[in-house]
């Protein structure tokens, strides 16, 4: 074993990530399920990895709890090198999707198993249980079995399971993926909490992407194996870096168009999906004639009845369909060109006066600020 | 329209009710009457020749109800089997032998049967076939045949022997060939299919996430396998040992070829009361007292079974 400097200890500096996955790669077979994933995890952070079925997520979660071993690279937690670390060795512990509670026990048994495992003095154990059962709200089923309980009951003891040996890393499996609605929007709250009063470190794997904005100071949008972009909720909504990013984090309306003029302060796009030309209020590396991509969220788009002054960053429709969403509407605007667009407003008044209705001739308008230009 | 159409059907539910519940007591009706004609009858007729007298007659045994007179009927029971069952010790010691083989029988079918089960488990689900195929194709063959390989293996001149000869081994052969060893060995070898099966249907429903959980939760592998795996293949080990130990105990042909002239087992003793003495009541007695050695056990089994899971 390697020596370590003094002052580099378990703990590192403020500098130092909390954990580090270096240039990662696994193979199943001939196939490549992480691709050269690179990663830094600061302390006390909540990181959310989002993707879709098969991106990979989850066998990055996998690999740091070290039930898959990397094909190549290594991850680094608390400084410490965990290739070569069995499961049972990590200072790591997961919940899991199906929770994975030990069907034969009591939930206190569950809670209490880590514990048990740790050598932990037996007052030691009862308390620290009881404490953790009543953070999670679950002290009043401590003798009940797991199949007695309801799918959120069951997610909590899962999470006290997992946080009762004061873990440095959390991982989570999809931790809300079996919960309706209201109950996971009050969990991921109640997550949230837990997560800043017990300054663990978290990474939670989710495809859900509310979830994951509720949830996370940053996150990690993962497409075939690799990690697409890296940041904060905002970062990934409003500068998504390629159209897969935009699309997965909110709904997205994307068009094609040709950059006819750049300037460092400014761009033009003339696009014949919309027929008219894009204004764009901050400069794009590419050439001029170029093909790019345009995306354009539904709540930046404006409409209104009158034609308005200028002849950019507005497009003339007919409304197709209308859905109330009671706090919003959602409308779909058919373009004079053909093209299909959904935009979204807010109810702002409670009677339907001055509401749009499916037929009415409308301008779509945004501003330059509104549109991103994406490479790809 | 549906007016009257509602009208006509009003009755209609009622016998559609009727004949569905008919259907049902039907399909519930076959298994008891399986159950009636199969097992219930049978046990009838070796109940009563158990309590008859053992006769130089066809069939060999008295009967039970007579007719003294035109007027009286007289019901003899005897019970004098069950007493003898009691007071000769060779039944008791036939019955302690027969528990005893069975049961050290039963426990390495297990302790075999386990890791086997496992192991087939932790194959992909595509290789599992071939290795359950495995465990069953000795069955495709006659036990008879089997065990006679038995001896073929076992005895002096047999391929066992032979082999540790030729390699130098041992200088004598050893005797192998009705021993108490052999019959162990024939046992578990003929019973471990029947351990096999029930424990792989067992593990196979174990969920891997939870040995997952139980290594992420601090367990090492060993200590996974008896907190978590154990445990949750409990009712797989009760289904195992039980389809091992209660034919085990009847066993009749496997002590027969491989055992020494004195091991004693019911199966045997009960074959020669039935051949040799010609005395079927006596057979027929330790026959009901070796169902009623088998079936306790088993109640109990059920009855705790029914107690964890109203607890539960």
């Amino acid at each position: 074993m390697e020596h370590r400097s003094a002052g580099a200890g378990p703990g590192g500096s403020a500098a130092e990530p909390f954990v580090r996955i270096e240039v990662i790669t696994k193979r199943f077979g001939a196939t490549v399920a992480v691709n050269r994933i690179d990663l830094d995890i600061q302390r006390s952070e909540l990181f959310c990895l989002l993707g879709g079925s098969g991106s990979g997520k989850s066998t990055l979660l996998r690999m740091l709890a070290g039930f898959e071993q990397p094909s190549e690279g290594r991850i680094l937690i608390d400084g410490q090198d965990m290739t070569g670390v069995p499961a049972y060795e990590r200072p790591v512990n997961m919940m899991f999707q199906s929770y994975a509670l030990f069907p034969h026990m009591s939930v206190s048994d569950n809670v209490a198993y880590g514990l048990r495992r740790g050598g932990v003095a037996r007052a030691e154990i009862r308390k620290r249980v009881a404490d953790m059962l009543d953070i999670v709200k679950m002290g009043d089923y401590a003798q009940r079995k797991p199949h007695q309980l309801s799918g959120g009951q069951r997610q909590r003891v899962a999470l006290a399971r997992a946080l009762v040996k004061q873990p440095k890393l959390l991982l989570l499996d999809e931790p809300l993926g079996a919960l309706d609605k209201k109950l996971r929007e009050e969990t991921q709250f109640e997550l949230m909490k837990i997560q800043s009063q017990l300054g663990t470190t978290f990474i939670v794997v989710t495809h859900d992407q509310d979830e994951a904005m509720t949830l996370a100071s940053r996150m990690g949008v993962m497409q075939d194996g690799r990690l697409v972009q890296v940041g904060g909720p905002r970062d990934l909504y409003e500068f998504p870096v390629n159209r897969f990013v935009a699309r997965f984090i909110g709904a997205v309306n994307l068009f094609e168009a040709v950059l006819i003029e750049d300037e460092p302060g400014h761009a033009r796009l003339r696009c014949a999906e919309t027929g008219g030309v894009f204004h764009v209020s901050h400069g794009v590396s590419g050439t001029l004639g170029q093909t790019m991509h345009l995306a354009l969220r539904p709540e930046k788009i404006n409409l209104i009845r009158d034609k308005p002054d200028g002849e950019e960053n507005v497009a003339p429709g007919v409304i197709d369909e209308i859905a109330y969403l009671g706090n919003l509407s959602v409308y779909q605007v058919r373009l004079d060109t053909g093209r299909l667009i959904h935009v979204t407003l807010p109810n702002l008044d409670r009677h339907e006066g001055e509401a749009f209705e499916a037929g009415n001739r409308v301008f779509c308008s945004w501003g330059p600020a509104s549109a991103v230009v994406l490479p790809a | 329209m549906s007016a009257q159409q509602r009208l006509n059907a009003s009755p209609s539910p009622a016998r559609r009710r009727k004949s569905w519940r008919l259907g049902r007591n039907s399909v519930i009706a076959l298994p008891y009457g399986w159950l009636l004609l199969f097992f219930i009858l049978p046990f009838a007729f070796v109940l009563k020749i158990s309590l008859a007298e053992a006769d130089m007659a066809i069939p060999p045994y008295t009967a039970l109800v007579e007719w003294l007179d035109e007027t009286t009927l007289t019901i003899q029971l005897t019970f004098s089997k069950y007493q003898l069952l009691l007071e000769d010790g060779l039944y008791l010691s036939a019955y302690l032998n027969s528990l005893k083989i069975a049961a050290i029988s039963t426990i390495f079918c297990l302790l075999i049967g386990f890791p086997i089960a496992l192991f087939i488990v932790s194959r992909p689900a595509h290789a599992r076939f071939f290795w359950l195929a495995m465990v069953m194709l000795p069955f495709w063959t006659s036990m008879l045949l089997r065990v006679y390989a038995w001896i073929g293996i076992l005895q002096s001149n047999g391929l066992l022997n032979t082999f540790l000869m030729n390699a130098g081994i041992i200088n004598q052969p050893l005797v192998l060939l009705h021993t108490d060893l052999a019959v162990y060995l024939g046992i578990v070898y003929s019973y471990l299919p029947f351990m096999v099966l029930p424990l792989y249907a067992a593990l196979e429903k174990l969920d891997p996430a939870l040995l997952e959980a139980s290594a992420d939760l601090g367990a090492r592998p060993a200590v996974s396998f008896f907190t978590v795996t154990l445990p949750l293949a409990v009712p797989g080990i009760i289904a195992g040992c039980l389809l091992v130990f209660v034919p085990a105990v009847g066993e009749f042909v496997i002590p027969a070829l491989l055992g020494a002239p004195d091991t004693l087992m019911i199966g045997r003793v009960l074959w020669d009361e039935f051949f040799a003495n010609r005395d079927w009541p006596m057979a027929s007695a330790v026959a009901i007292v070796m169902l009623i050695v088998l079936v306790a056990p088993v109640m109990l089994v059920r009855a705790r079974e029914t107690a964890t899971r109203d607890e539960a």
